[in-house]
């Protein structure tokens, strides 16, 4: 396995602010990797570091083996969709796809071959000709992607670029991003703030706190085994419980992470953990309940059914308790 | 239910009420009453005026009695235009006005470019200080203080022989056209005053024009393969080109309107304003003025025409 890109203690400082803290992270060609985590968590810095917009204060990157620090932009073999996909106004879709073309000087009916080819491949022939303020967010978005491969980059990176489409658009194109990815093989690196989006995708995923990356992992892992409260608490909303909590319920205290599909709430008394229903959602196949466990709430989802427990009722909680997964101390 | 207490609409009486509510249900109304004025004013007074002063430039002077005969209307008056003392004249205006615009373009630019991408808060503030302070002081007084510094014994000889380099100032007055006998009574004269002069009306517009260029434009053009000199070529100024027309209307159509710059500043060779302000004041010769202040407006009407053609507003 080839490495596509490697990071060695990059870290970008502004000003005072710590971006970017020792990051280290290798990312293997042909996988679909993502980068999560909360704004401000440095992911989208990171990704700017690797096509080059931010120049590290510190570390070491690597682009298939080639020191890339200090190279420039426009000599990174490395594309990129941008979150507004920041598509040329004054130009036409098929002048927006070629652009790289023709800054190589292609001649222009092989320019306008490839690009048109790029935009089948997209879904969007025969829209060549309109100007990008003639096409609705999720065209506009394809544009992006049409221009960013049309090169065929070793390298894909993707900011947030589903996030100012709506849901039905957005599950559409998290499915066609997934079947271009391995049709092409290329290496995508995926920044996004939604935990579902980067597990129903990502190969892997890279967890980001201030400036830190707090897990990676494969989307089983990060799900089922998160290092941190931080993970448990921001992949797939775990039940974060106490050292005190836990001590009482196994006789060790320590974090431990429980996921609300693992817990079972039923009427009525007969476990040994008693509490109240504070609310709860039906979403559908399933319900949301919290529960009120002797100041400790606990999240359970669960099938719904005809006879889900009401709002203020005494339920009983019951685990299995190989589903209570220990934590580190830290964060 | 009772309809005093908990009635839905809120009862309000009064002629300012009624009008609003009437503003409220026809919005149209009211942008019809708020334009009006500017309409009439820019339709009779600006359009009329024009109008009157294309009339003017279709009568032509009796050579007898040197009276303007309003019974016929003739071209004569534009062949007039055309013979050479006039043309020269014509030409001289468009080159310089050209020229003129070109270097604002150019020194506006950068400026511009700093101002829109690098300038914040305080530093925004200076730059729109330091752009429009010149505009604050009297254009006399401005064009006077030019005399002073080109002059012979103005501060630019001097500085010049301080540097020991005299001999250059020199050659370059000995060329021919942009040359004469000291700055302040050459074209090179005329031509730094006037940029200097409608720098803000270029600068202005542009920066606008580059502060609506978001940013990661420049980002993707150079994530696509572009150098910074093609991002440049290809993003940042086509998409500024429509501020830099703006800004080049200004200078190109006050430069040739321009009368009094050229009179203190320069050759004594004649302007279009100078043309136009000589022939309708003491040679009475009406239509032949308003026959000069036509040319400014059918060139900047084809130079627009020339720029939408060439796509100088798609970005708009």
């Amino acid at each position: 396995m080839t490495t596509a890109v490697s990071l060695k203690a990059i870290t970008r400082r502004f000003g005072d602010v710590l971006a970017l803290d020792a990051i280290d992270l290798d990312i293997v060609e042909g996988e679909f990797f993502a980068m999560l985590g909360p704004s401000g968590s440095g992911k989208t810095t990171c990704l700017r570091v690797i096509a080059g917009f931010e120049q590290p204060s510190s570390g070491e990157l690597a682009i298939f083996g080639e020191r890339a620090e200090t190279v420039p932009p426009y000599k990174r073999n490395v594309n990129t969709v941008f979150q507004d996909y920041a598509l040329f106004p004054h130009l036409n879709v098929i002048d927006n796809v070629a652009y790289s073309l023709m800054l190589r000087k292609v001649e222009r009916s092989e320019r306008y071959r490839q690009a048109e080819a790029a935009l089948e491949m997209v879904k969007l022939s025969g829209y060549g000709a309109r100007r990008p303020g003639q096409l609705s967010g999720g065209q506009r978005q394809r544009v992006a992607l049409a221009r960013a491969l049309v090169n065929r980059p070793k390298v894909l990176l993707l900011d947030e670029p589903l996030g100012a489409l709506d849901l039905k658009l957005r599950e559409q194109m998290q499915e066609e991003l997934k079947s271009l990815q391995k049709r092409l093989g290329i290496t995508f690196i995926f920044v996004t703030h939604d935990q579902g989006e980067a597990m129903s995708m990502a190969d892997r995923i890279a967890v980001f706190n201030l400036g830190r990356i707090m897990q990676v992992g494969t989307p089983e892992e990060i799900y089922l085994t998160p290092a941190s409260r931080f993970v448990a608490d921001f992949v797939g909303s775990s039940n974060v419980l106490p050292p005190d909590f836990v001590g009482t319920l196994t006789g060790k205290p320590g974090w431990a992470s429980l996921r609300p599909e693992a817990v079972t709430v039923t009427a009525g008394a007969g476990a040994n953990l008693i509490g109240m229903v504070v609310s709860r959602s039906y979403l559908g196949a399933t319900t949301r309940l919290t529960v009120d466990i002797a100041g400790q709430r606990i999240h359970a989802v669960m099938p719904s059914g005809p006879a889900m427990p009401e709002e203020g009722e005494q339920v009983a909680v019951s685990f299995d308790p190989s589903a209570l997964h220990r934590l580190a101390d830290t964060p | 239910m009772s309809t005093t207490d908990d009635a839905f609409t809120e009862q309000r009486h009064g002629a300012l009420t009624a009008l609003s509510d009437l503003f409220w249900r026809r919005p149209k109304l009211l942008v019809l009453l708020l334009l009006a004025p500017p309409l009439l004013w820019l339709g009779v007074i600006y359009v009329g005026a024009l109008l009157a002063l294309l009339l003017q430039s279709f009568y032509a002077i009796d050579e007898f009695t040197g009276l303007v005969d309003y019974d016929v209307l003739t071209l004569k008056t534009y062949r007039e235009l055309f013979n050479p003392a006039n043309l020269d004249i014509i030409i001289r205006t468009v080159l310089m006005a050209t020229t003129v615009t070109l270097a604002s373009a150019i020194i506006a630019f950068p400026i511009a470019y700093m101002a829109a991408r690098y300038a914040r808060g305080k530093w925004k503030a200076m730059f729109y200080l330091a752009v429009m302070l010149p505009l604050w002081s009297s254009y006399l007084v401005k064009i006077y203080a030019w005399k002073l510094i080109l002059a012979k014994e103005g501060i630019l000889n001097w500085l010049f022989a301080q540097l020991h380099l005299t001999g250059l100032l020199e050659a370059y007055l000995g060329l021919p056209v942009v040359g004469g006998g000291s700055l302040s009574i050459s074209y090179t004269g005329t031509f730094l005053v006037f940029v200097y002069v409608w720098m803000p009306f270029m600068i202005l517009p542009t920066q606008a024009a580059l502060e609506r260029v978001p940013v990661n434009l420049t980002d993707a053009s150079s994530d696509l393969g572009a150098t910074p000199w093609q991002t440049f070529r290809h993003v940042t100024f086509p998409l500024a080109l429509p501020g830099i027309i703006a800004g080049s209307i200004f200078t190109f159509s006050l430069t040739l309107g321009d009368y009094i710059i050229p009179q203190i500043i320069g050759s004594s060779r004649l302007f279009i304003g100078q043309a136009v302000y000589a022939h309708q004041g003491t040679a009475g010769n009406i239509p032949l003025a308003a026959a000069f202040s036509v040319v400014p407006i059918v060139i900047m009407g084809l130079y627009l025409w020339m720029a939408q053609r060439k796509g100088a507003f798609d970005a708009l």
